[in-house]
């Protein structure tokens, strides 16, 4: 059923868009009609692929490491206070700063290929990330904490034992950010300097006024952080299902 | 195998005065807990109960305390003493079996696995060790509780409203099996049922905002029937001295 309404929806769309072509009888340069994307994207399904693969790469590669360190940065942050008043000044302003604004740096530094990509996706993913997974950290049930208390456990075993299985929910919460925003930070790299992927294949199709390419590397890019954002969402709520079902 | 407590049973004495900021919240209190008994502290909510309770177990309180809480054998308090409240605080994670070794689990002590499946036995869930708490009703996540409070072999232990979410009749049930089971040890049971009270005190203080009062319990043995006029006698003069003149 859900699918069902998803498919009518889509069709929806296409359909207007291609009436606002026939209506406002705009130039195929400016908005192409979804057929013609159609045709463009069956016609460069290769040049798409490859270009995809680079992208999908990036997107994985710093989803990866942008979550081990968002991890690593929580546990840093909930296991001391010193660490904590250090750091997190600096991780609000690293946040403050728009990301959009270091790819030019990151592309100096790392090149055109796909380091500086993956550090983009990477820097993007990082706060959300260590913010929610900290958070989880930080709220623990106090009741699970006095019982601990009392049992005389030791903070190493509250961390593992108790606050990091109970923060897991919030780090669902922060994946799942995750997952839309590593797409924009790769494509954000691939537009400062690159030499493959799909933002670098969508700003080269509009220098060349292939307006229908462009939109075929969009829809593709959406297609591919969709399935992404659905994937680790089905992740996060199997894993978590399995660990504490709801009551 | 024993639900019996290991080591002797405590008394307990708690003197001196709390308050909260500048306003007091109990002044120059003197109670001590029955070695080897049932004491009942009764109060409504806000007065200071659970605090008492805290102090006792050494727990955070928003309140400052000054006093003395020392146990008969001159023992360190908190070591001897085990917890349960309100809320079973079982970890929704973990099944049963999991919850009911938590203490010996965070201490990094050896798992005894055959007496936490015994307790859990003893209280009627040998047929639900391996479910999480989602699977199991409100009473039978307190008797989980229960069996974790057992598992830790506490000489002392100390109850904040354990049955107050349950409903009356699975309360009733818990409160003989609870009865039966930490038969021995020093118990605090802090509560805001007056019936409640009046079944289970061998020692019994009523807390109010002028005070803690020791007051006597029904003659009869705990745990006393809930209808047995004594007792009902007893509950409604508990509830009258509740509510003030």
């Amino acid at each position: 059923m859900r699918v069902v309404h998803g498919l009518l929806a889509i069709g929806l769309a296409l359909a207007i868009w291609q009436l606002i072509v026939i209506l406002t009888s705009v130039p195929s340069f400016i908005l192409p009609p979804p057929l013609t994307v159609m045709k463009t994207w069956f016609e460069s399904r290769v040049l798409i692929a490859e270009h995809s693969l680079a992208t999908g790469t990036a997107i994985l590669l710093g989803l990866t490491i942008g979550v081990l360190l968002g991890v690593s940065t929580a546990l840093l942050l909930a296991a001391s206070k010193t660490i904590r008043l250090m750091v997190r000044p600096m991780l609000v302003f690293t946040q403050a700063l728009p990301v959009f604004a270091l790819a030019p740096i990151l592309t100096l530094w790392l090149g055109f290929g796909i380091g500086s990509k993956v550090a983009m996706a990477v820097l993007i993913i990082y706060f959300p990330v260590t913010s929610a997974f900290f958070d989880g950290l930080v709220r623990t049930p106090p009741a699970y904490l006095d019982l601990a208390s009392t049992m005389g456990a030791s903070r190493q075993a509250v961390l593992w034992q108790i606050k990091i299985p109970a923060a897991l929910p919030a780090l669902g919460s922060g994946l799942r950010l995750a997952a839309v925003s590593a797409p924009i930070g790769a494509v954000i790299g691939e537009w400062v300097g690159a030499s493959q992927g799909l933002g670098y294949l969508m700003l080269l199709a509009n220098g060349r006024a292939k307006t229908d390419l462009m939109f075929a590397a969009l829809l593709t890019l959406g297609v591919l952080s969709v399935t992404l954002y659905l994937l680790i969402n089905w992740l996060v709520l199997t894993v978590l299902h399995h660990h504490a079902p709801a009551d | 195998m024993m639900v019996e407590p290991t080591a002797r049973a405590p008394e307990i004495r708690v003197s001196g005065s709390a308050q909260v900021g500048d306003t007091p919240l109990f002044d120059n209190l003197d109670l001590s807990l029955a070695a080897g008994g049932w004491t009942c502290i009764l109060g409504v909510s806000g007065v200071g109960k659970t605090t008492i309770l805290r102090l006792i177990v050494g727990l955070k309180t928003g309140a400052t305390f000054s006093g003395t809480i020392a146990a008969g054998d001159g023992l360190p308090i908190p070591r001897q003493a085990a917890y349960m409240a309100q809320n079973d605080m079982l970890l929704p994670w973990a099944t049963a079996l999991k919850n009911v070794v938590l203490g010996s689990r965070l201490r990094g002590d050896r798992v005894d696995r055959v007496r936490a499946r015994h307790l859990l036995e003893r209280v009627g869930l040998g047929g639900h060790i391996h479910k999480k708490p989602h699977a199991l009703s409100g009473g039978q996540r307190q008797r989980v509780a229960l069996a974790r409070t057992l598992m830790e072999d506490r000489a002392l232990v100390l109850l904040d409203e354990p049955f107050s979410a349950l409903d009356a009749r699975t309360r009733a049930g818990m409160q003989e099996l609870a009865h039966e089971l930490l038969a021995g040890r020093t118990v605090l049971l802090v509560t805001h049922d007056p019936g409640e009270a009046a079944r289970l005190a061998d020692r019994l203080f009523v807390m109010t905002e002028v005070g803690c009062k020791n007051v006597q319990p029904p003659a009869t043995l705990p745990p006393r029937p809930i209808d047995d006029p004594e007792v009902l006698h007893a509950q409604a003069q508990l509830l009258a001295s509740l509510r003030g003149p």
